[in-house]
């Protein structure tokens, strides 16, 4: 269990060190712009994004033991539903915003309320099929999705048109959601889900009702999933099925797992490290899909704990 | 639902029901569920057409894509799957990222084009039957359903190698005990199961036909089967086959956009009141 006692110089639930350590990062992160070239810029912006999907995923994966492979098809409902407000219907921006992240919620609403009755390899199997039933709708109901071509649509309200001003507001609003997120864990509610990773039967016992505390884990998980699904959305001005796919919630899942489960943090990492990878590869081959499968097969057999989690195991070893 | 359709329904469960029977005999056995399969099926398919359109042999083809899923599933199993043994979780992630691998490969090799498996002389065209006209290549492949899912059932209840698997299935660490190799049980079992998608491919790339994103769309059904029927059930599967087949045929014709949401319906219910499946058993470990 994660240590709770309050610290007697706590700002904003963090230790003093803690949240200068925040705040240092948050400036540098804050000063990228200054420094980097616009497609630069552009790549940090989606990491800050998907670390946020990461995030969400490792909500349920390292908190409540429970690996979904569907929230990629809930990070892009959202983002089908803000291109579709803002585009078709012709709703502001804030507007269809709001209408992505309620979707993104309804549908993982629907998802826990079934997932939650299943656990280990099971929850992955029909986390996988739900997400692929919604991939199957996106690709087939061609009158609303546009089918394979998918939708376009400019999202972005005026003033963060440019790649500098979407990457701080994006920057704002990462800041916000990953506080919020650590918060959640943090919370009693959070250890409870701890505890239900650990001994479902023992949290039984002890008078916890393990699906409401699951289902309220999921749903909350599908929220801020779809929150990066709205804001990727608009970062892209473009959805199509692939957006919805399942390499969309398997990337998510590998970012979780590089960064290291339950971390939280970590999604950063494994965000900007397989977004980094991304790109290095996609400048000297078509094969990234070959790429993203050898290495989801590498982490697999030599670091199931994650990069940081293996680095920290070498170094503890070396330390000794 | 009209007898052509109902046709189409049953069709198609024949197919569903022979990739899914794989799925699911190594679901059963080995605890391993292979994501790949759908890449498996979507790989035998392209040999399969590679093979059949060379030689112009409709049966060659079907034994060369049995022959090389085969030997790929020799390959993710005791080249990958061997160093994550007894970890589920990193078990399917990995046979995901296979799945990612095959299907880049299949991109690479064979393009973004759909094929379709030319379908040998005698099984093209149609024969009336109960007052339809039915194109016979789809009886045939009814027919196979059946004949894979006859033969198995005689492999699982009436031979030495079925009796170990069935046991297996209930607690392969006893099996181990009273002295049975159980991990050549397991190897024999995988690549039945790999064959099985292969064989799969080949019938379903004669009328399904085969693109990229197939594989994930076989993967689905054979997934919302394993959910219905339960684990390593072959009573189950077929179960779930008829089930899917028939619901998506009927979501088809009724919804044509959606139809892919109407398998969702059963599982959902199902999941509600049985999360194992309709004959699954919990896991005796």
């Amino acid at each position: 269990m994660t240590q709770v006692t309050p610290q007697p110089t706590a700002i904003a639930g963090m230790t003093g060190r803690a949240a200068t350590i925040v705040l240092i990062v948050l400036a540098l992160a804050a000063a990228l712009p200054l420094v980097l070239s616009n497609y630069q810029v552009g790549l940090a912006t989606e990491m800050l994004i998907f670390g946020v999907l990461a995030m969400s995923i490792d909500i349920l994966a390292g908190f409540a033991g429970r690996t979904s492979l569907g929230h990629g098809a809930i990070f892009g409902v959202a983002g089908y539903v803000v291109v579709y407000a803002s585009a078709q219907a012709g709703l502001p921006p804030a507007v269809a915003f709001l209408l992505g992240m309620i979707a993104a919620t309804l549908v993982a609403v629907i998802f826990g309320l079934l997932a939650v009755r299943t656990s280990g390899v099971y929850f992955l199997l029909l986390t996988l099929a739900l997400g692929m039933i919604v991939w199957g709708i996106c690709l087939r109901w061609t009158q609303v999705t546009g089918g394979e071509n998918g939708m376009r649509g400019d999202v972005r309200p005026a003033f963060l048109v440019s790649h500098r001003a979407f990457y701080w507001a994006v920057l704002a609003a990462v800041t916000v959601v990953s506080y919020a997120m650590w918060r959640f864990v943090r919370s009693p509610f959070g250890l409870t889900l701890l505890g239900i990773r650990d001994s479902e039967s023992r949290m039984r016992s002890l008078g916890y009702n393990v699906s409401l505390h699951l289902f309220v884990g999921f749903t909350v998980s599908g929220f801020f999933a779809g929150i990066a699904g709205a804001l990727y959305a608009m970062f892209n001005n473009f959805v199509s099925p692939s957006t919805v796919a399942l390499a969309q919630s398997v990337e998510g899942v590998l970012m979780m797992i590089a960064g290291g489960v339950g971390t939280l943090f970590g999604g950063f990492v494994g965000a900007a490290a397989i977004i980094a990878l991304e790109n290095v590869v996609s400048a000297y081959t078509e094969r990234w899909q070959m790429v993203l499968g050898v290495t989801f097969i590498l982490i697999m057999i030599f670091a199931p704990e994650g990069i940081i989690g293996t680095l920290r195991a070498i170094l503890t070893r070396k330390g000794r | 639902m009209s007898t052509f359709q109902l046709l189409n329904g049953l069709t198609f469960a024949a197919l569903l029901f022979v990739v899914a029977s794989g799925f699911t005999l190594i679901f059963g056995l080995l605890r391993i569920v292979n994501l790949a399969h759908g890449a498996l099926y979507l790989f035998g398919g392209y040999v399969g057409f590679a093979v059949a359109t060379k030689t112009g042999s409709f049966a060659l083809g079907g034994l060369g894509a049995m022959a090389a899923i085969a030997a790929i599933g020799f390959v993710l199993d005791q080249g990958l799957l061997r160093f994550v043994r007894g970890n589920d979780l990193r078990q399917v992630l990995l046979t995901l990222g296979f799945a990612f691998v095959l299907d880049d490969l299949a991109l690479v090799i064979w393009g973004g084009d759909s094929f379709t498996v030319p379908i040998p002389q005698i099984l093209r065209g149609g024969v009336r039957v109960f007052g339809v006209f039915y194109p016979t290549y789809r009886l045939f492949v009814l027919v196979t359903g059946i004949v894979v899912f006859a033969a198995l059932w005689m492999l699982l209840n009436h031979t030495r190698l079925g009796a170990l698997i069935r046991a297996g299935v209930d607690d392969a660490e006893m099996v181990e005990a009273s002295g049975v190799n159980i991990r050549r049980v397991f190897l024999v079992t995988f690549l039945l199961g790999s064959a099985l998608a292969g064989l799969g491919g080949l019938m379903g790339g004669a009328f399904l036909s085969l693109y990229p994103s197939a594989d994930a769309e076989i993967l689905v059904f054979s997934l919302a089967i394993v959910i219905i029927g339960g684990r390593g059930s072959l009573i189950g599967v077929g179960v779930g086959s008829l089930l899917v087949g028939l619901l998506n045929t009927l979501g088809q014709v009724m919804f044509p956009e959606l139809a892919y949401f109407v398998i969702f319906g059963p599982m959902a219910v199902l999941l509600a009141f049985r999360p194992l499946g309709l004959f699954g058993r919990a896991a005796s470990t």
